[in-house]
């Protein structure tokens, strides 16, 4: 148990390598899919030991591992409340993605699931390391694999796509990294867990806190630097947008939880108006501009800077309810808005096409489809018994109570984001799957395939069972997030 | 000191001296296959210059001018390995192109001898000596191959602006001496201790800064560095963009901080400016290519401007970073000029973008060690063009001054980013461009061999790396 975080970490690369020696062969037909199936669901299974080991009333971090690596620079892991609860979605996720590619991925099949395993080692350690150039170079080679995934396996504007994903996030980090080198040459360590108990000075921290913000805004995506994310998921095959909507769009969220607030809380405290500001924007302005969508994608993908809206506030509230919300809600979005794609990938598959305006009627085609698409759209909508609304009401009602002027104002805007999503979301059920079909090529599509069934399933299980038993999560939380918040506020009052 | 008793100091020079002119003799008389039985004894005679060099004392000898120390001995090694590089790279392909003369080999060794002694400079005299036998030996590298037009304007451009930069260099030095009293460094910094006509020196050490920036091809004196590495054969220029560059910057840096110890932030600003001009040029003027060779010149410029920074902290975290910069920016260079003298199509070299395309499909290895190399380059982490970065940057962060400009090169690495993803996207998502020939053995496995080394084997040799790097930087005796 001493090395399972490294286990956990490293094991998709070893699965990536046994598919890379298995290249050569002409002939070796679904090998390729079955090992990267078989490395995704033991990858999981390890996280879920983890888990099952992890002491949810612990403070600190457990499963600690700690080595010199060079300089100052430790190879060093560990997680807490926070982290862990992202390590399982990620390795959640994984296993469906690699089913949704079944046969969907035509061409070079397995650098696609190299490159998919390789980045599941990335995101692993992005929220593993306890180091922060570790977690900086785990942040950052993410880039590669996503990068060749938009741009290998994408639809037809997929270089522009790719390009686009690539140097935004890039210059965010850039900033980040400068950030990153300064806070070692002044504390003298790399070590996040002794950083995050460093008191840089107040001007100091505004500096520092701004450049995180510039990677972890961009990552997130906030308004007004979201413009990436709807093109990169348009482009990207299905599995791509559903490990960029479930895991790496949490990155940010992660990051601001792990770094900005305990490191920077003076900064963190200052610029909470401006987060709180840019969170309402956010969920009003993107709702409508996926209201208008006329593609199912872009439509989920302006719906998820929504719903990244909440977290942000939520984070950034300072209530225990707030920001356990937060949490919550990215795991949450990470489930529901990997299963929307995932719909959408289903009718993609049978019809190329992604156009709203093609379809219509499908209940009477596709009865189980319209089922399971229906119970995703009202978890995004926040439907009470869907893990969607747990999110939404903790970080509204955190917001309330958050010390900061204006919370009330930002909460009473954000609130009618709750109703914007279901104007979206609904339009875009009842414009799909209601009405005749008036589409001759729909005549003959076929309902969801057994592999389909297998895909939704844990999701559907995920969606409900974290709608009604909310504790799964926050007794994982709860204490590490009340940690987080008595840290921030003997710092910074209030 | 006598001579005899620091023999060991310099005897890897020696033997680099001894071994250029027997193998020049021999050569002669070796008839058909000379090129490669000199290649062979050439390769040989670096290895051991090298191992000599891990194993010399460090002492001074000449009286000042020739100094023997841990930075030395970084840099040596580096560059008689990367020579030896060059040769095994450079005398396949000159066999299969039919130039099989075995001058080239001669010439790599005394470009090498002259690096040996610009890093072990520790007085003018021997700083010129050394720079104007190393590029001597490379203006006739560039043009080694008469009838190639390209190859011939490039060596003569080279020799014109490089004959231009040795003037200002030289001028510069006339000027120190002037005033000075002296050519040997410790002595200058001494006299410039006791005030001896500050603003003459100082007007002098500007000379010897501009013709040095223009032998690292640092902007605004890089205008010969993309002809140059276009027109030479592609061996020359891997040979040229790697070892030369690494010998040049620890010569200026041993220049600078030995020389004029007490006006780093004199000194510091004008090398700030070149660094930031140079990280522009590099990074804008990379954009618009559409010749490999091309844009690796503006990579390398930009490339300089990332080591200067770290020379301009002046500090001993600034020059081991810078150390560290270069020895892995010669083996990413090294390793992605092995991929193009790899690439060729019907007999005919790869050399522009467009033909990279769709790479992966023909060539899978290759176009992953180009992907490598040119993340690498991109400063992603991981791969080791980032860790040469993290260094320098770190030192830069902690020197006040630098801060913006450190901030302002990092801003500009996502400029040059754009080129370096153009390579990958070339390779990865465009349409193939046909069938490739199959790649020689040689360039292959120093192509493989490089890129494994970028990643992932340089992540577990970095601490090691920064050990050594560290023990250099501390050789120039700076805080």
């Amino acid at each position: 148990m001493t090395h399972i975080l490294s286990l956990t970490t490293f094991a998709p690369v070893l699965g990536a390598l046994l598919i890379l020696a298995l290249r050569g062969r002409s002939d070796t037909g679904k090998a390729p899919l079955w090992i990267a199936l078989a490395t995704t669901l033991i990858t999981f299974g390890l996280s879920i030991l983890m888990l099952a080991g992890f002491d949810a009333h612990g403070a600190g971090f457990q499963f600690v591992e700690d080595a010199p690596w060079f300089a100052k620079v430790h190879y060093a892991m560990g997680v807490d409340g926070i982290s862990a609860p992202f390590v399982v979605l990620t390795t959640f996720l994984m296993p469906l993605c690699i089913l949704a590619s079944w046969t969907a991925i035509e061409k070079r099949l397995t650098e696609y699931l190299i490159a998919f395993l390789i980045l599941e080692t990335l995101m692993i350690g992005v929220f593993t390391s306890l180091d922060i150039v570790l977690f900086y170079a785990f942040f950052e080679f993410g880039l590669i694999p996503m990068f060749l995934i938009i741009g290998v396996w994408g639809g037809k504007n997929r270089v522009y796509a790719a390009y686009k994903f690539f140097l935004y996030t890039l210059l965010g980090s850039v900033l980040m990294l400068a950030a990153i080198l300064a806070m070692i040459s002044i504390a003298g360590t790399s070590s996040i867990p002794a950083l995050m108990h460093y008191s840089f000075a107040p001007g100091v921290q505004t500096v520092f806190w701004l450049a995180f913000f510039a990677s972890f805004a961009v990552k997130m995506p906030m308004w007004p630097v979201h413009t990436w994310l709807p093109d990169a998921h348009v482009e990207a095959p299905t599995a791509g947008s559903v490990i960029l909507a479930g895991v790496l769009l949490k990155m940010g969220g992660y990051g601001f939880l792990r770094f900005s607030l305990p490191m920077f809380p003076l900064a963190s405290t200052m610029f909470t108006p401006l987060i709180f500001a840019l969170s309402a924007i956010a969920i009003v302005y993107t709702s409508l501009v996926a209201f208008r969508q006329t593609d199912m994608k872009k439509l989920i993908a302006y719906s998820s800077v929504a719903h990244m809206g909440f977290v942000t506030m939520g984070i950034f509230s300072g209530t225990p309810q707030g920001v356990q919300g937060a949490v919550f809600q990215m795991v949450s979005h990470g489930v529901i808005s990997g299963a929307l794609f995932l719909c959408v990938g289903v009718i993609y598959d049978r019809m190329h096409t992604r156009e709203i305006a093609f379809y219509g009627g499908l209940a009477e085609k596709m009865p189980w489809y319209a089922a399971v698409f229906l119970l995703f759209t009202m978890g995004n909508v926040g439907l009470p018994g869907t893990s969607g609304f747990v999110g939404e009401i903790l970080t509204l009602t955190g917001t309330y109570g958050a010390p900061t002027p204006g919370a009330t104002w930002t909460v009473l805007v954000a609130a009618t984001g709750v109703i914007l999503s279901a104007v979206y979301a609904l339009t875009l059920y009842r414009r799909t799957m209601f009405g005749e079909v008036t589409n001759p090529k729909l005549a003959n599509i076929l309902d969801l395939s057994v592999r389909e069934v297998v895909i939704f399933t844990p999701l559907i299980f995920g969606t409900l069972v974290l709608g009604v038993f909310p504790n799964l999560v926050f007794s994982l939380t709860e204490t590490s997030v009340a940690d987080l918040i008595a840290g921030w506020r003997t710092v910074a009052g209030g | 000191m006598d001579m005899i008793s620091v023999l060991p100091t310099y005897l890897p020079e020696l033997t680099l001296a001894i071994g250029s002119i027997g193998v020049l003799v021999g050569g002669a008389f070796a008839g058909r296959h000379a090129l490669s039985l000199v290649s062979g004894i050439g390769v040989l005679v670096l290895v051991s210059a090298a191992v000599l060099q891990g194993v010399a004392p460090h002492a001074v000898a000449f009286q000042g001018a020739f100094v023997s120390d841990a930075a030395a001995s970084f840099a040596k090694v580096a560059i008689y390995l990367a020579s030896a590089v060059a040769i095994f790279l450079g005398e396949r392909w000159l066999s299969r192109s039919g130039d099989a003369r075995f001058e080239y080999p001669v010439l790599i060794l005394l470009a090498a001898l002259g690096m040996g002694v610009m890093v072990s400079a520790g007085d003018l005299i021997a700083l010129y000596m050394g720079i104007e036998l190393q590029s001597l030996a490379l203006y006739v590298l560039c043009a080694f191959r008469r009838d190639d037009a390209k190859a011939s304007e490039a060596g003569l451009k080279y020799f014109v602006l490089g004959a231009l930069s040795s003037g200002l260099l030289l001028y510069g030095a006339s000027l120190i001496y002037g005033f000075a009293g002296s050519t040997r460094f410790v002595d200058i910094a001494l006299a410039a201790q006791m005030g001896a006509g500050h603003a003459g020196v100082i007007f002098g050490l500007i000379f010897l800064v501009c013709g040095i920036a223009f032998k690292v091809s640092a902007a605004p004196f890089h205008m010969w560095t993309p002809d140059v590495y276009e027109g030479a054969p592609t061996p020359v220029t891997a040979f040229l963009a790697a070892a030369p560059k690494l010998a040049a910057m620890v010569l200026f840096a041993r220049l600078l901080t030995t020389s004029f110890p007490n006006s780093i932030g004199d000194w510091r600003q004008i090398i700030a400016v070149i660094s930031v001009i140079s990280v522009t040029v590099g990074a804008l003027g990379g954009l618009v290519q559409s010749n490999l060779k091309r844009l690796l010149a503006y990579s390398s410029i930009a490339n300089i401007g990332y080591a200067l920074l770290g020379l301009a902290a002046g500090s001993q975290d600034g020059i081991k970073g810078m150390l560290i910069f270069l020895a892995l920016y010669v083996v990413d260079i090294t390793g992605f000029f092995a991929c193009l003298l790899a690439l060729s199509r019907q007999g005919k070299p790869m050399e522009t973008l467009s033909s990279l395309a769709g790479l992966t499909r023909t060539r899978p290895g290759l176009a992953f060690a180009i992907t490598i190399f040119s993340m690498s380059a991109l400063g992603i982490p991981f791969l080791s063009g980032f860790w040469g970065k993290f260094f320098v940057f770190q030192a830069a962060v902690t020197t006040p001054s630098l801060v913006w400009p450190a901030v302002y090169g990092l801003v500009m690495s996502v400029v040059g980013a754009f080129y370096y993803l153009r390579v990958v996207k070339t390779m990865w998502f465009d349409e193939s461009a046909g069938e490739t020939d199959a790649p020689p053995a040689d360039a292959r496995l120093i192509a493989f061999g490089a890129a494994a080394f970028a990643f992932p084997l340089v992540n577990v040799g970095l601490h090691w790396l920064e050990l050594f790097a560290g023990t250099a930087a501390k050789a120039f005796g700076l805080a």
